[in-house]
């Protein structure tokens, strides 16, 4: 496999996510559920199962739910694509909280590595700005993510990012797998004690 | 022909859209995430005026699942609305809020379903209740004006009280009542 990529995606992540802070993440099913897991599970991290193409409208919902808290998604090319939608609707909704961050490697790294309509020129960030997210860049280079990380927590409107990473796999580091956990620790850490009592 | 015998929407005189919006109300539902159907255009106007509502048109249906699947992570609660055929749209990514014990209640206005002119409208009309059976979610009916508060109360209830997907079926016959050119 090769990709116009070099980054490290696990490098990218922890980079990403170090001194966090309150900052919720949404990971998409896969690889980046694994990259943010390898970054350290925590309540604040929502690692997707399922639910392919979906990554960026639950970090759409809790955006809107919770405007006080910065919301990330991180999420793959392939998943990113089959929600290409979401751009739309994200651009549309305009959450001043919410960034995206697609870890682009070209390939479905799960299924075998086959190519993704990005590793043929489809420029994610070009659409996402054609949708309306007008701060959507792409990022080749490792000394472009610190930046970056500061722009997710100071952001005022929604942020799109590409970042350009290596293709092929990752040693796995698996999340816990029961849904019902995976919730009810988040909104916890949300909500407090209370969300266990909401109707 | 008359524009209103291909996209059916409830007679001015209904309340039951008046109704539908109420039961919003009373539970607290402050995120409504749709793709328009005609059968809804009433509930969406009201929606749209509403400051305490937030309103998401969505490019698919199943970006609303996906939505609200987030919404509950932050503590608000949602409604999708949508027609028959968007059912069909969400299949897959009704596994989020079952595995994640995800309160979701949709309500779905019918097509394909009780003299439709539309023959595109059938196949998915026909499967709508078993579709969303087959996901996991509990489905209940309103074929008459007196059914539709009491039904739209019961899902919500239904995915707020018991953590899942729920979903209420509008029938055509509800909805393609006359319409007099208006909605």
């Amino acid at each position: 496999m090769t990709a116009s990529g070099t980054l490290d995606r696990r490098a990218v992540v922890r980079e990403l996510l170090t001194d966090r802070g309150d900052l919720l993440v949404v990971a998409g099913l896969g690889a980046s559920a694994w990259d943010i897991t390898a970054a350290g599970d925590c309540a604040t991290n929502l690692p997707l199962w399922g639910g392919m193409g979906g990554a960026a409208m639950i970090g759409l919902g809790v955006a809107l739910a919770q405007p006080s808290r910065r919301v990330l998604v991180i999420t793959g090319d392939g998943e990113m694509l089959m929600g290409i939608g979401s751009l739309a609707t994200i651009a549309i909704t305009r959450p001043a909280n919410l960034s995206v961050v697609v870890l682009d490697n070209e390939h479905y790294s799960e299924t075998g590595g086959q190519e993704t309509a990005t590793r043929h020129g489809v420029d994610l960030a070009a659409i996402a700005k054609g949708a309306g997210i007008a701060d959507s860049r792409t990022l080749h280079a490792m000394q472009e993510i610190g930046p970056l990380r500061q722009a997710i927590h100071a952001a005022e409107a929604p942020l799109f990012a590409v970042v350009k990473v290596a293709a092929g796999n990752q040693p796995l580091v698996l999340p816990p797998r029961e849904g019902a956990f995976l919730t009810a620790r988040f909104r916890e850490a949300v909500l407090g004690p209370a969300a266990h009592h909401q109707l | 022909m008359d524009r209103d015998a291909l996209e059916m929407r409830p007679d001015a005189a209904a309340s039951w859209p008046d109704q539908i919006y109420d039961t919003l109300k009373a539970h607290g539902i402050t995120e409504v995430a749709l793709v328009p159907d005609a059968g809804h255009s009433r509930l969406i106007r009201r929606c749209l005026a509403d400051s305490a509502m937030r309103v998401v048109t969505l490019t698919t249906e199943e970006e609303g699942v996906a939505m609200l699947v987030g919404s509950w992570l932050g503590g608000a609660k949602g409604v999708l609305l949508m027609q028959s055929s968007g059912v069909g749209n969400c299949v897959n990514m009704l596994s989020v809020p079952v595995l994640h014990r995800a309160p979701l209640p949709m309500l779905v206005t019918m097509r394909g379903d009780f003299g439709e002119f539309n023959p595109a409208q059938i196949p998915m009309g026909s499967a709508t209740q078993a579709v969303l059976e087959a996901m996991g979610t509990m489905v209940r009916r309103a074929d008459t004006p007196g059914d539709v508060a009491p039904v739209v109360d019961a899902v919500i209830r239904l995915a707020f009280n018991t953590f899942r997907p729920t979903a209420a079926l509008l029938g055509q016959r509800l909805i393609g009542a006359k319409t007099f050119g208006k909605d």
